[in-house]
């Protein structure tokens, strides 16, 4: 499952996707997210049936994360995002 | 020149009746799961009592201001429409906005889950998006033929394209809500969608509007345009794969959805459940898949 | 040497006269809808109190949003590269300027020589900008003016959670029905600007001398709330930080007919 937190407003898309089939819960974005925008769950609210942890992103992250990312994305010379970087399975990625 | 203001008694974005149903050909004591959805929404709740897998009675009530209030009282007036005692609930699921807040669910589960599973069971197992406009969010959901989530996403920070967008709008032009639909294709010819996007740039923008002599109407029919513009491009970042089914308040306003279905090229799917229930529904056969699998409730 | 600079915002149209690089008058007036009147109105207004012709005037500069309708200008002046300027005007020391009008919040990051060398702009999102405060000073029926020394007198800290100007207009609503106290909401209000502003200033990097502008720096508690949330000792605020810009389009139109 492509799981799309975060938002759309007047200024932009803003959404972080974790493909859900690829994640496979170690936790290496948390550690790295500067922002704790991540946390491992056991059990998926999107998907109930899936067994085995998942990453979501917080709840009380997903209508700031245009704010809450700004220091992983400087308007020059960006580096990689950390928690792309972190994650082996490739399973995060960025809308903007 | 002066705007004239029509005060409009405030009225929400759609209007229904509270209700409950049970249905008479099922026999609640020869059931083995007995599962319960409760969807707690921001404007409607609903619950849904399912006899192993099919819909045996439902509630749809008005949200009251606490969610756990108003979980209860779903609960109690679909009871009230069986002989069914509550303890005979095998497993309940929460959902819904107010879904962390059902006092007597076992396990909450998102209402995007819900919602695509639900709609799977009304519509049939041809439905492959979902699109759920509400008071206070947006919800486009890609499942596959049995009901599981396969792309979704959801918007709740921003007004634009929601039912509360549109609300703030129908005040300002002085228009009753259930009316917007009928006035917004009373132009001659369809303007230009408001540019802007945020609701608030978009009001200052749509009195520039009535001061520039357009009729309330063209400048409803300009925002209906943008609303379906923003709603569709929310549904084009996951795409939209035949066939829709389209939930929630905005199912009600043609205003909106009129132009929205124009610009998709698709004809939303009927049923004949009330897709208000959807999200109830889905929790209630979370709750029944959970037990055959024996994930039920610890005895 | 005698140059103008118009700065025609989303809500007000300001200009200011500069001679031999000293302020000599300002104008301002509200933008409404005829744009082209209010850039004649504050021209003249700022005329007037500058004792000046308008034949005397070498070079006139226009910015803002609705710079386009500055027809008589010499030179159309970025509205980064303006509000750089004006910065560094003010205060030479400045490395990092923000400045937050009605519609737009943008911030900027400094060289030595006042030029922009990095930016960021948050804008079509009524709540990264004074109008949050505008619509949530109207929710909360107080005067906008009495927003920020209202907001100074509390010291709690309340989070919110809408982040759209139209949610949040019913969490403020919601608050009041709740009995908090007024000063707490407000306070509230600012603090969830400011630490929008701040994430935006974060993404270029901020510098130790902080300058505001834009017509919000007036407003004590937010000013407050930025370097409250910058964690600097203080934040450096012109007089008038609505002509921030204003100021910066007409240094860069004396430096044009100067030739520099
Ligand atoms: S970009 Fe940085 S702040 Fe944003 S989620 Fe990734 S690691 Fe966290
Ligand atoms: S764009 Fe406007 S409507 Fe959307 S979040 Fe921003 S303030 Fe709200």
């Amino acid at each position: 499952m492509l799981a799309n937190y975060g938002y759309k407003d007047g200024s932009g898309d803003y959404f972080i996707t974790i493909n859900t089939d690829l994640c496979n819960g170690c936790g290496e974005c948390v550690a790295v997210c500067p922002a704790n925008i991540f946390i491992v769950v056991d059990e998926d609210p999107n998907d109930p049936m899936r067994d085995g942890p998942v990453a979501i992103v917080a709840e009380e992250k997903k209508k700031k994360l245009k704010y809450e990312c700004n220091p992983c994305k400087p308007t020059q010379n960006r580096p990689p995002l950390p928690c792309v970087e972190a994650c082996k399975t490739g399973a995060i990625s960025h809308s903007w | 020149m002066q705007i004239e203001m029509r005060e409009e008694k405030k009225q929400e974005f759609w209007r229904w009746k509270e209700s409950n149903w049970k249905n008479p050909d099922i026999e609640w004591r020869s059931g083995k799961f007995i599962t319960l959805g409760i969807d707690v929404g921001s404007v409607s709740s609903q619950a849904v009592v399912m006899v192993d897998g099919q819909i045996f009675a439902y509630s749809n009530m008005r949200t009251g201001s606490d969610s756990p209030h108003s979980a209860r009282k779903a609960l109690d007036f679909v009871l009230e429409a069986t002989d069914m005692p509550e303890d005979r609930v095998d497993y309940c699921v929460g959902t819904g906005y107010g879904r962390v807040n059902v006092p007597m669910a076992d396990r909450t589960i998102t209402e995007i889950a819900c919602h695509a599973r639900g709609a799977n069971f009304i519509y049939g197992p041809e439905v492959r998006t979902v699109l759920d406009v509400g008071g206070q969010d947006i919800k486009a959901i890609q499942c596959d033929e049995k009901g599981r989530v396969t792309n979704f996403l959801m918007n709740d920070k921003c007004a634009a394209g929601t039912g509360r967008g549109m609300e703030v709008f129908a005040d300002l032009l002085g228009i009753a809500i259930d009316e917007v639909g009928e006035r917004s294709f009373q132009v001659k010819e369809e303007p230009p969608p408001v540019s802007s996007t945020c609701v608030v740039y978009a009001k200052s923008e749509a009195l520039g509007l009535l001061r520039k002599g357009w009729s309330r109407e063209k400048v409803l029919a300009a925002y209906c345009r943008a609303m379906a513009e923003r709603i569709y491009s929310l549904v084009e970042r996951l795409g939209v794969k035949p066939q829709l089914a389209v939930t929630g308040g905005l199912a009600k306003n043609s205003g909106v959805i009129e132009r929205l279905m124009f610009m998709i090229g698709l004809k939303p799917m009927n049923s004949k459940w009330d897709a208000q229930i959807a999200g109830a529904i889905g929790a209630a056969l979370f709750g029944y898949a959970l037990c055959q699998k024996g994930k039920g409730r610890k005895k | 040497m005698i140059s103008a600079g118009i700065d025609c915002g989303a809500k007000k149209t300001k200009t200011v006269i500069m001679r031999d690089g000293k302020i000599a008058g300002k104008g301002i007036v509200l933008a409404g809808f005829d744009l082209d009147k209010a850039v004649h109105d504050s021209y003249k207004m700022a005329l007037r109190q500058a004792g000046i012709r308008s034949e005397d005037v070498e070079s006139i500069g226009g910015t803002g949003a609705g710079k386009e309708a500055v027809k008589n200008a010499d030179e159309l002046v970025n509205e980064i590269k303006a509000m750089a300027r004006g910065a560094f005007y003010f205060f030479p020391d400045a490395r990092t300027v923000v400045d937050v009008g009605a519609e737009e919040g943008r911030a900027a990051k400094l060289d030595e020589k006042g030029n922009a060398i990095d930016f960021a702009i948050n804008e079509k999102c009524a709540a990264g900008a004074g109008t949050f405060i505008e619509a949530m000073a109207r929710a909360l029926e107080t005067p906008l003016e009495e927003m920020g020394p209202l907001a100074l007198k509390s010291d709690k800290q309340i989070p919110m959670n809408a982040q759209c100007v139209i949610f949040a207009e019913s969490e403020v609503v919601g608050l009041i029905h709740a009995k908090t106290p007024k000063a707490d909401i407000s306070r509230a209000i600012h603090d969830a600007m400011a630490s929008r502003i701040v994430s935006m200033i974060r993404r270029i990097g901020v510098n130790k001398e902080v300058v505001m502008l834009g017509g919000v720096a007036y407003n004590p508690a937010f000013v407050e709330a930025i370097r409250r949330e910058l964690d600097l000792e203080r934040l450096y605020v012109p007089d008038y930080p609505e002509f921030g810009m204003a100021v910066g389009a007409a240094v860069v139109a004396a430096e044009k007919a100067q030739g520099r």
